[in-house]
């Protein structure tokens, strides 16, 4: 091999692993910003949108600009109870499509892929088009963006937990059972623990995928405001920067439980 | 183990109900909806008089903002496309021991909210902003240059938010390759973008079909991008169908601007898939 070809080569090497950490990079600035902007003090200036003092206050207070802590607590509310609903129904079809065989099998799978694979503009269009036709227009709220995110939720719920449980080896159960552990028993001592990880991966995301969304839920909202649509209605007049601090605390909750999530689930194979 | 029968149907029972009443009804309402006479109101109701010139109505005038969405979303799946696989090769074949830890931080930004990161790029690319100075001082923009309300801002925007989608089934179709697969390439004295051309991007295959899919698909129906980063001249066919719907009113022009929307994605993503020849996307 000639002198260039190896230099060819090993430029090929850590060229492509460079160019990869810089699209990391690309993914991470908006983040930083927004840390960063957590910690500016704009009260002097209209201008939202430059960096000019540096200050704690807006951690301090994080609940000054007017609702939007409300908004805060009303998609947490709406996020931990579509995720709960999502994730019991959801996990229970994931055994229905994994261990069970049925007619319709093949269609159910059509279905749930279906919500991953739309615009969110049109799901969200077509629900109200449906709450309208039902009679419910002037009764947009909670129950509304509820039944929504567990809609949308639904989905990414079972296609989690079905990969987690076709992963699993049944011989561990028919050996319970072999040790004359009951059905029930079997269930909860052995499979249970075994699915856990994607159960909780699953729930995870639901409530990120609730807490988060807009499109959907702007549409299907009626008065009720939530924290993304808080930001959307500020976002015209000018962004208080506690907005950041919310945003900032997402990020650190999140990344704690998906890291924490990940380290369990290592340690359990390791064992 | 012994199973009842019917278990199976009861299991799936709950959720199949909640998505056959909140998924796939809806679709009819919607359809229904986009029949309106539009004269109607959600106060007086509307009734379905089977209105197909809706449909003609919508598209004359709007055919606009729906060409921009699809042209926009084709760009920014196409430049995902190139940063995305960058990076899944990257991860797969580079990263070592790195690998989850680089994983966790693809999906990193969807931690935090969509719309606060997209205003986050509303700083960045401001008209005082670094990145437009930066182009400025190297005479790639005119001084009175600016990218925010261009197409350039609301593509940049679609390319950071959708990147994750692109980037996840990229990454997992290239990990299953057989590493000897590529071994035995250069073997053979394929050179290194020779085997890559001829072995790894056709293997990879199943992963760029599922990216594309997952990034146009929510990329032509945002707005989110165009209303924060982009200006009325950059607006998309989903700020028309939510402001119809919100502000004007208008259910039987925006749900039949839904209605047309989707047909036209479900065609494009069908003629797609034929193309390209895969079937084990589900």
């Amino acid at each position: 091999m000639s002198g260039l070809q190896r230099a060819g080569r090993w430029i090929g090497e850590h060229l492509v692993l460079a160019a990869g950490l810089l699209v990391l990079v690309y993914m991470f600035v908006p983040i930083a910003v927004v840390m960063l902007m957590s910690f500016n003090d704009n009260s002097e200036s209209r201008n939202v949108y430059a960096f000019r003092d540096f200050t704690w206050s807006n951690w301090a207070n994080p609940c000054r600009p007017d609702g939007m802590c409300e908004a805060v607590v009303r998609s947490i509310e709406i996020g931990l109870l579509a995720t709960l609903v999502a994730t019991l129904l959801g996990s229970l079809a994931a055994f229905a499509l994994v261990r069970h065989d049925f007619i319709g099998r093949s269609v159910a799978n059509t279905v749930i892929f279906l919500p991953m694979a739309s615009p969110e503009i049109v799901m969200g269009s077509s629900l109200l088009a449906l709450f309208v036709a039902g009679g419910f227009g002037g009764r947009l709220g909670f129950v509304t963006i509820f039944i929504a995110h567990v809609m949308f939720c639904l989905s990414f719920v079972i296609v989690t937990v079905k990969a987690r449980l076709s992963g699993l080896d049944q011989n561990l159960e028919q050996a319970a059972m072999d040790l004359y552990a009951s059905e029930w028993t079997t269930f909860w001592r052995v499979t249970f623990p075994l699915v856990f990880p994607g159960v909780a991966a699953a729930a995870l995301l639901s409530f990120s995928l609730s807490f988060d969304d807009f499109i959907i839920t702007n549409l299907n909202a009626g008065q009720s405001v939530t924290f993304p649509m808080f930001v959307w209605g500020v976002a015209q007049r000018g962004i208080p920067m506690q907005v950041n601090v919310v945003g900032t605390v997402m990020f650190l909750i999140s990344l704690f439980l998906v890291v924490g999530n990940m380290l369990v689930t290592r340690k359990k194979v390791a064992a | 183990m012994r199973r009842g029968r019917f278990t199976g149907y009861w299991l799936m029972l709950p959720a199949g109900l909640w998505l056959a009443l909140f998924f796939v009804i809806p679709f009819y309402s919607l359809l229904a909806t986009s029949l309106f006479d539009p004269e109607g109101s959600v106060l007086t109701g509307y009734s379905v008089d089977y209105r197909f010139a809706n449909f003609v109505d919508a598209l004359q005038q709007f055919w606009e903002p729906l060409v921009r969405s699809l042209w926009y979303a084709a760009v920014a799946t196409a430049i995902c496309l190139v940063l995305g696989y960058v990076l899944a090769y990257a991860i797969a074949f580079k990263a070592g021991r790195w690998r989850t830890l680089l994983l966790v931080l693809v999906i990193a930004p969807f931690f935090t909210s969509f719309l606060v990161r997209t205003l986050s790029w509303k700083l960045i690319l401001a008209d005082d902003g670094f990145v437009v100075d930066t182009l400025q001082f190297l005479q790639l923009l005119g001084d009175d240059g600016r990218l925010l309300a261009t197409p350039v801002a609301v593509i940049a925007g679609l390319v950071y938010n959708f990147l994750p989608f692109m980037v996840l089934p990229l990454y997992a179709s290239l990990e299953k390759i057989d590493g000897r697969l590529i071994e035995a390439a250069g073997d053979l004295y394929a050179s290194p973008t020779r085997g890559f051309l001829k072995v790894t991007l056709p293997l990879s295959k199943p992963g760029v079909v599922a990216g594309t899919l997952l990034t146009f698909i929510p990329a032509a129906g945002d707005y989110i991008n165009a209303a924060l980063l982009g200006s009325p001249n950059q607006r998309m066919v989903g700020n028309v169908i939510q402001n119809l719907f919100t502000s004007t009113g208008d259910y039987a022009a925006a749900g039949a601007l839904s209605v047309i929307l989707m047909v036209i994605i479900v065609a494009l993503v069908m003629l797609y898939i034929r193309t390209a020849g895969t079937e084990e996307l589900v």
